[in-house]
């Protein structure tokens, strides 16, 4: 199969540019990958990045700590704005994991080849960003420490959960989706694992890679078992793709709060996680493959297919809006149709315009060749986009519950430090978590960048 | 090179996989029993009380009626702790100089309370009434057990919710006839045919709603 | 964490915690009585409650306990079923009859305000009251009671109250104060009295009477005075122009089918205003086919500021207060009576002549009622209106005083002013009241108080006054001591106690009882001697116990008196006094405060966080002004005004009012006390110092805007209905045209559209109506549900966040132009949805529909997601973002509802519609076998409402007075068109209004209207909103 689909790609190269640089071989690839996990010290760039992650990091562990003890009046939920910061931040962690599944699995079933380069950090981002996205749902309930409730088990309460409620979805779709991402990105990891277990210098690496590498010896009958493990995976995560932010959406188009009733909602989010994902797979790329010089692997030819992908979804999200937007009125429900006009001309009006620019505006830059062929202005879009991400969650959240159906009832909802504090922390965990994948993992599939190398192809006949 | 590992390792990071899968399940089970233990719940462990009363002297020995010191059973929420004075309606007489009943006598001299360590303590969000479960015919025994046969009294029943939901959603299984509510050695010849007959005649409606106990 | 009932929650005091170890809210009270004189609890007292605090910023120990929980998360989070706690039970010794732990006792008591009684049933819990609900036998109550009487309770609990007897402010035991006071009396038993002077509230108590004429008896020197700052000096005055005696005037209004008030707010102010809200409400209930009730009454309010009488007014004119008397002058010239006013081009010419017909129309089915804040002459003028009108011995009533010792208290008080002046004072007895504070300004009370060798205070707080005197005593509560008390019709009511003092306060009687030294010390005694003394004839016994039983003695209602107008009333009226309003200058209105009274009331947390009935306003007083003198001065909502009068000035937040008259403002009193417990402290402005001895309640002043702000915390910040239907209003011609008129504003979906199976309901099916055209807005029920739920106060920050907690709100909507629009009223309390929204989204179940349709809250289950609360489209769901319980003060959990459950923090909560009544009365029912009855369970928000607007009961039996009012054709559903099938329905409002005013136009839809105007109604309103909640946008 490595062998078709040598071909395949070399054929693709002729048209679309390389997705690895030529005058690679096995030796050079593993070598430039290998090499960053496995020398002495890190680059300072890396101290630098990692420090601040992890001070951050402390940040968040206090507002952990001062929620814990104060209760979650130190926020800026209200009544009637019941839902804030936590699960705005939710959504969007959520959305941003969203990237990594699709392009492991999906891309894989389509046999897009210029994914290997990028696949193995963005199911790394995912992971961390769902670690990210788990922490918030937990901490905005009033009892933490009760939170397990939530999960059907013989209690001695002789009482089940609500299986009605979207929530406890969430908490199957959340969890489900967490573990699958692992374990397929562990299952991607192990021959890279072997490969550094056999690489690496001294005693530890070698015990450490060695039993993540679960005496992998690169033998027919393990690169089999490996190929359809991989394959049964994706296939088994190619849903949760979509379920998964479905039903996140489902939250809220479930409940009645004009704003949220809404049956686009699922598609809508989808898309938009694709989007943020997306964006911010190219956020971290472009940066590393800077600093890592692996300019030679994550090729522009990757920059720009992702950009493709980006601009896609993102007319996708319009659209979205736009249904949005014009259901609210033909529909001719008062409730929804104030909750629109709100939209536009309420006292959240610029948070709103801000995200249009955000998220439709600014994509269609992506139109030209020129722009996607230039690693910096896809940095800024990228950037961009994930705040408008962000702003959309927080329009959905906010404007729609601060004026819902009693006028006697409406509010305004303004975050305190803590809700920043917590958001802001979670960037650490993030962060930090990343610095550390990128200083002992192959942040790019050895094994898998050798199989597009030409020489993949003679060593098939050789066999 | 040498190898990093021996053999037997693929046996231990098997061993490792499955043994984690188990252990997980393990430490599940083991803490629900352990919600359920006596220790959690204080079932079955006797209390020591101010004054050492035993119910099986009173009830059994000497044959007096619940009713008699727990006056409040048939009418309100509580079965009511006798106050001193009912303590005091015989014991003026009886053993008036044993020193067990010092505690008693002091605190009806000095109009100080007895206080006695609280054997059957729900938790302040529960609301139990005696009295109906009384009138609707479920038997003393039925919830708190064979309390003549115990010297000092313990509770007999877990008093966790499903305990308590078990019987409001087949009441039929603990009902007994009015007449028999207080005596303690009653058995139903045929729990199975008598239980229906009687959810009907005493207008049980099993009712296991939130309300009903939380407020 | 498990909920708790008021249990002893960790905190530091271990001596205590022993003493109180695990005495559970049923055993709870008798430990007390072993803790309330053990030094450990004086200690503990001094030890919580050392400097102010405001009420919820947590105190120290608050952090400890917190500190505590959170330890305790990780042990919870890890056991998650927490082990019970060994608690101990204390029976009692000898069991007292009648009391049974766990069955509630009621008593006849009273509520005394201003002097009058209001009959109040007080529940006892084991000893400890734990609500106040009116009493049927009792004529101003007729079983209901208004927000204070409720919220009196809190008071009796009150940590801060003062708890000891002190001389200059230095401790001292009571018998102290025995021996100084015999000390005094021989000295003034020589003397004759002389230099004794007493100074009282208003006295309706018969007793203390009786005292205070045998004291003056033994002392002849002596002279008692009485001040109270919200008294009836015009009436008083105006009868003894108009009739030349002493009378009282009364009216009774379910004969009156016009009302026309002059400045009068007869709804939410004055000793009669449960009784009169009760005779209006009645003749506001139209019911369709019903010649009985076909017809309601019409009422005209003429005032300067909006009052929940004017809110309720189908005809409102806005006029400066001081143009009142022009009004009434008019009024009484168009009926041909000498008004020495020559009929002239007033603005509301038209509006008067329409009125006059009207009048004329309904001859002796009509009420002219004159405001307590007017002079004499408005009072003068309307006795003559009504007499001419034959309005006397039909709605209008004249009896003998019920005051024992009618005086025009102004001129009481200065007498004792210039008699302290002219040194002519030694001892002065103050028992009660707050004159330090109170006194107008003039008069400079606080200076001259100093000039008295021995002042005593006798108070229930040690305030601005008992820091002027040289003795200060504790006060007991009403509901701890033995008195009586006359109703506004002159009914007594024997108070007896509900419980032994808490901090052992004294009443009048027994610090009276020693200067006159023969005869009995305690209250008791003494109250019992008096009636012992009125009732040789018959069998004492008897007549006692049947009084005390019943809170009201027989046969003493004020005797009627039939009284002759003067003719040349016209020429002792003062001549029409014309203010010349400058460029400037406006009418600075001053009102007692609709919660806070005359501050008497400013510790209570209940009444600092109830919203005022029409600015929602809560933990502040502020400057109330019309949007155009707001306009004209540049000042929003919050904007700090200073108010210049007679040389005094006073600065206060700016609250925009429509409604308001134009050149005037309106302060309430009570407010910026400085002597005052943690609650009341720094809150408000103090309005006193504008009160002259002359205008207590008017002045002249300027007003400039200062450039300073102060958050004014609303409830609502948004008064429009943006169009939507949500109180449904029409007038009565409407009505009689299309009784179902609410059905033009809705689509309700058709049945079965559900996807979830339908619930069956075969037993009961609670529900319940709310008459809009009844509700006067008085808050009451939101009060009485607080004191019933143990609902938690929050405090001002929280309240600016929108995290009050009240259980059941009274929503307020303007209509109409900004300037002068009407007001609707809407209690919402949970709808308890057949289809409710919260139920399905809730992850854990906590919150489930019960087999009778209660939308059940199940706190302990809920882990606080907060979904509920965002799916509820009625929002009366409320969340303890923070743990607002009181979970350490003793006496706060002396008085909560052992059936309800404390809340702890991170759990939702709601209206419940009482289920834990619900849940005895079931118990009782079946007990004996029988289902219950209709009536048997009442809400303490339908218990409370003075109009009787709320009824509660059983759906499915088609007899019951839910069900019957279910089926007028006024009941809609709020929001029915959601599919919710709420189980709380309301009946639209009704307005009357007179078609030669308004023509009936209004046939386009009613309110809730498609009316511009509500939209430029709402943005004055609307910018407010931005303006508060922008502040706070900052923060972030």
């Amino acid at each position: 199969m490595a062998a078709r689909s040598g071909r395949d790609d070399s054929t693709e190269t002729s048209q679309q540019g390389p997705i690895i640089a030529p005058g690679h071989s096995f030796e050079t690839v593993t070598d430039r990958i290998a090499g960053i996990v496995l020398r002495r010290h890190a680059p300072v760039g890396w101290w630098v990045g990692f420090l601040i992650g992890f001070a951050l990091l402390q940040l968040m562990l206090v507002s952990i700590g001062w929620l814990l003890i104060k209760g979650t009046g130190i926020w800026g939920v209200n009544n009637p704005v019941g839902w804030g910061f936590a699960i705005i931040n939710f959504v969007w962690w959520i959305g941003i994991g969203h990237a990594g599944t699709l392009i492991s699995a999906i891309l894989l079933l389509l046999r897009q080849k210029w994914r290997t380069s990028i696949n193995r950090f963005a199911e790394a981002m995912t992971l961390f960003a769902v670690a990210c996205a788990g922490i918030f749902p937990l901490l905005h309930v009033g009892r933490p420490w009760l939170g397990y409730w939530l999960f059907p088990y013989p209690n001695t309460m002789g009482m089940w959960p609500n299986f009605r409620s979207p929530l406890i979805w969430d908490v199957f779709a959340v969890s489900t989706y967490a573990t699958v991402s692992l374990l397929f990105w562990f299952i991607g990891l192990i021959p890279d694992f072997a490969t550094l277990r056999d690489r690496s210098r001294n005693r530890a690496g070698q015990m450490i890679y060695g039993m993540l590498a679960m005496g992998w010896r690169g033998s027919a009958r393990h690169w089999h078992r490996y190929e359809t493990a991989y394959l049964l995976l994706a296939g088994l995560s190619t849903p949760l793709v979509v379920s998964v932010h479905t039903i996140v959406s489902f939250d809220f188009a479930t409940s009645l709060v004009p704003g949220w009733h809404a049956t686009i909602f699922p598609p809508y989010f989808v898309a938009g996680a694709i989007f943020a994902g997306f964006a911010m797979v190219l956020v971290l790329a472009i940066p590393l493959r800077k600093f890592y010089d692996l300019e030679d692997f994550v090729t522009l030819r990757h920059l720009d297919n992702m950009a493709r992908v980006m601009l896609a979804t993102g007319l996708f999200v319009c659209y979205g809006y736009m249904t949005e937007a014009f259901m609210a009125f033909y529909g001719a429900n008062p409730y929804e149709g104030y909750m629109m006009l709100n939209r536009f001309v309420g006292p959240y009006a610029p948070l709103y315009w801000a995200l249009i620019f955000c998220n439709a505006v600014s994509i269609q830059a992506l139109w030209f060749e020129r722009v996607r062929a230039t690693p910096a202005a896809l940095f800024v879009i990228a950037i961009i986009v994930s705040i408008g991400m962000w702003l959309e969650r927080f329009v959905i959240v906010v404007t729609s519950l601060h004026r819902d159906y009693l006028p006697s009832s409406w509010g305004m909802y303004a975050p305190t430090v803590w809700d920043w504090g917590l958001f802001i922390g979670t960037m650490g965990l993030f962060m930090s978590l990343l610095f550390l994948f990128i200083r002992f993992m192959p942040m790019i599939s050895i094994f898998e960048m050798r199989t597009l190398l030409p020489e993949a192809d003679v060593e098939e006949h050789e066999d | 090179m040498a190898q990093v590992f021996k053999p037997s390792a693929n046996t231990y990071a098997r061993l490792s996989i499955f043994g984690a899968l188990f252990a997980v399940v393990g430490i599940l089970f083991a803490f629900a029993g352990f919600n359920r233990s006596d220790y959690m719940t204080q079932a079955r462990v006797a209390r020591q009380q101010p004054v050492p009363f035993s119910h099986r002297h009173h009830v059994n020995g000497l044959g007096i009626d619940c009713r008699y010191c727990h006056t409040s059973v048939e009418r309100t929420a509580n079965a009511g702790i006798p106050a001193t004075e009912i303590c005091m309606n015989c014991h003026a007489q009886i053993w008036k100089d044993s020193p067990t009943l010092d505690p008693v006598r002091a605190s009806f001299a000095s109009d100080r309370s007895i206080e006695w360590v609280k054997v059957h303590d729900l938790p302040d969000y529960v609301y139990f009434n005696h009295s109906i479960h009384v009138a609707k015919g479920i038997g003393c025994v039925s919830c708190h057990g064979r309390v003549d046969h115990m010297n000092l009294t313990w509770q007999e029943s877990s008093l966790q919710m499903e305990w308590c939901v078990s019987c409001h959603r087949n009441p039929e299984l603990h009902v007994r006839p009015r007449s028999e509510v207080f005596n303690m050695d009653w058995a139903p010849e045929d729990q199975a045919t008598l239980g229906p007959k009687l959810v009907a005649e005493h207008g049980i409606e099993s009712r296991d709603d939130c309300t009903v106990c939380h407020r | 964490m498990s909920e708790h009932k008021g249990k002893d929650p960790s905190y530091d005091l271990q001596v205590l915690r022993e003493r109180v170890a695990g005495t559970t809210g049923r055993e709870y009270w008798r430990s007390l009585e072993q803790l309330a004189d053990s030094e450990e609890f004086q200690r503990f007292l001094k030890a919580e409650f050392p400097a102010p605090l405001a009420v919820l910023d947590t105190p120290v120990s608050r952090r400890g306990f917190l500190r505590v929980m959170g330890a305790s998360l990780a042990l919870a989070g890890l056991g998650g079923c927490t082990r019970q706690p060994t608690e101990k039970i204390v029976p009692y010794v000898k069991q007292p009859e009648l009391v049974v732990p766990g069955e509630p006792l009621y008593f006849a008591s009273a509520f005394v305000l201003g002097g009058y009684a209001t009959g109040v049933l007080v529940e006892s819990h084991l000893g400890r009251p734990t609500k106040i609900e009116g009493n049927l036998e009792h004529p101003s109550s007729r079983g209901a009671t208004d927000s204070l009487a409720q919220a009196s309770l809190l008071d009796l609990y009150d940590p801060d109250r003062s708890q000891v007897v002190s001389l200059a402010g230095e401790i001292r035991p009571w018998s102290a104060f025995v021996d100084a006071m015999t000390a005094e009396t021989k000295e003034l038993v020589r003397t004759g009295g002389k230099g004794l002077r007493i100074l009282t509230e208003t006295v309706t108590s018969p007793t203390l009477a009786a005292q205070l004429r045998e004291l003056q008896v033994r002392y002849p020197k002596a002279r008692w005075y009485q001040y109270e700052p919200i008294n009836e000096d015009s009436a008083r005055r105006a009868a003894v122009i108009a009739f030349g005696e002493n009378v009282d005037t009364r009216y009774a209004l379910e004969n009156a089918d016009v009302i026309v008030t002059l400045d009068a707010d007869f709804l939410g102010h004055g000793p009669a205003r449960v009784r009169l809200a009760r005779e209006f409400a009645d003749r506001r209930r139209v019911v369709a086919n019903d010649a009985a009730r076909a017809d309601m009454n019409r009422l005209y309010a003429i005032e300067p500021t909006l009052s929940m009488t004017g809110a309720k007014a189908d005809h409102r004119l806005r006029l400066a207060a001081g143009d009142v008397e022009a009004f009434a002058r008019h009024l009484a010239v168009r009926l041909g009576l000498p008004g020495g006013m020559d009929s002239h081009e007033a603005s509301y010419r038209d509006w008067l002549g329409a009125l006059v017909r009207d009048l004329k129309a309904h001859r002796g089915r009509s009420a002219v009622i004159p405001g307590a804040f007017q002079p004499p002459a408005v009072h003068v003028l309307a006795h003559a209106v009504n007499r001419a009108l034959g309005n006397v011995g039909s709605t209008v009533f004249y009896s003998e005083p019920v005051v024992a010792e009618p005086v025009v208290q102004m001129e009481s008080l200065s007498r004792l002013v210039a008699e302290i002046n002219a040194e002519q004072v030694s001892t002065l007895l103050i028992l009660g009241g707050n004159p330090r504070q109170s006194a107008p300004a003039d008069l400079a009370f606080a200076t001259v108080l100093a000039k008295v060798k021995t002042t005593v205070h006798l108070a229930a707080d040690f305030d601005e006054t008992s820091q002027a005197c040289t003795w200060h005593v504790a006060q007991a509560h009403t509901l701890e001591s033995w008195s009586d008390a006359r109703s506004e019709d002159g009914t007594v009511t024997i108070i007896q106690p509900l419980v032994e003092p808490l901090y052992d306060g004294k009443t009048a009687h027994e610090v009276l009882a020693l200067l006159l030294e023969s005869g009995p010390m305690s209250s008791y005694d003494i109250v019992r001697a008096y009636w012992r003394s009125r009732n040789e004839q018959q069998d004492f016994e008897v007549f006692w116990r049947k009084s005390v039983h019943d809170g009201v003695v027989a046969g003493t209602a004020a005797r009627a008196r039939e009284v002759a107008l003067n003719d040349d009333w016209q020429s002792r009226i003062a001549p029409l006094s014309t203010y010349a309003a400058g460029e400037r200058s406006v009418e600075v209105d001053i009102r007692p405060d609709a919660h806070i009274y005359d501050g008497r009331f400013a510790n209570n947390a209940w009444l600092q966080e109830l919203p005022k009935p029409v600015t929602l306003l809560t933990w502040d007083n502020a400057v109330c002004l019309s949007p155009v003198l707001a306009a004209e001065l540049g000042a929003e909502n919050g904007r700090v005004v200073e108010l210049t009068a007679g040389g005094k000035t006073v600065r206060g937040p700016a609250w925009i009012l429509p409604g308001q008259a134009e050149r005037t403002v309106t302060v309430t009193l009570g407010y910026g006390r400085w002597k005052v417990g943690r609650v009341g402290k720094k809150v408000g402005f103090n309005a006193y110092p504008l009160r002259t001895e002359r205008s207590p309640w008017r002045a002249i002043g300027e007003i400039r805007v200062v450039d300073e702000t102060h958050e004014l915390a609303t409830t609502q910040s948004h008064g429009s209905m943006e169009g939507r239907h949500l109180v449904r209003e029409g007038s009565l011609e409407r009505f009689r045209k299309k009784p179902d008129f609410v059905r033009d504003f809705e689509h309700i979906p058709t049945e079965g559209t559900s996807m979830f199976p339908e619930h069956p309901y075969e037993g009961y099916a609670w529900g319940m109506v709310i008459d809009l055209a009844a509700c006067i807005g008085c808050n009451a029920c939101t009060i009485a549900c607080q004191a019933e739920n143990n609902i938690a106060v929050v405090g001002k920050e929280q309240v600016l966040n929108g995290r009050e907690m009240h259980w059941i709100r009274v929503d307020r909507y303007f209509e109409g132009s900004l300037d002068d629009p009407s007001v609707l009223h809407q209690p919402v309390p949970c709808m308890h949805c057949e289809n409710a929204p919260c139920e399905v989204v809730c992850p854990v179940n906590a919150t489930v529909h019960d087999d009778e349709g209660l939308n059940a809250m199940v706190y302990n289950r809920c882990v606080g997601t907060r979904y509920c609360a965002n799916n509820c489209p009625y929002k009366v769901r409320r969340y303890n973002f923070l743990l607002y319980s009181d979970w350490e003060t003793e006496q706060l959990k002396l008085g909560r509802n052992p059936d309800v459950t404390v809340r702890s923090r991170g759990v939702m909560e709601k209206c419940t519609y009482c289920t834990q009544r619900i849940n005895q009365a079931r118990i009782e029912s079946k007990r004996e076998e029988r289902s219950i009855r209709d009536g048997e369970i009442e809400t303490a928000c339908q218990q409370a409402c003075p109009a009787e607007a709320i009824s509660f009961g059983d759906l499915n039996d088609a007899a019951s007075r839910v069900s019957r009012a279910r089926n007028d054709p006024r009941n809609y559903s709020l929001l029915g068109e959601l599919g919710t099938k709420p189980r709380t329905t309301y009946l639209a409002a009704l307005r009357n209004p007179n078609p030669e005013i308004t023509p009936e136009a209004d046939d386009h839809g009613g309110r809730g209207g498609h009316g511009e105007h509500s939209h430029d109604a709402s943005h004055g309103v609307e910018h407010s909103h931005d303006a508060s909640h922008g502040v706070k946008t900052d923060h972030g």
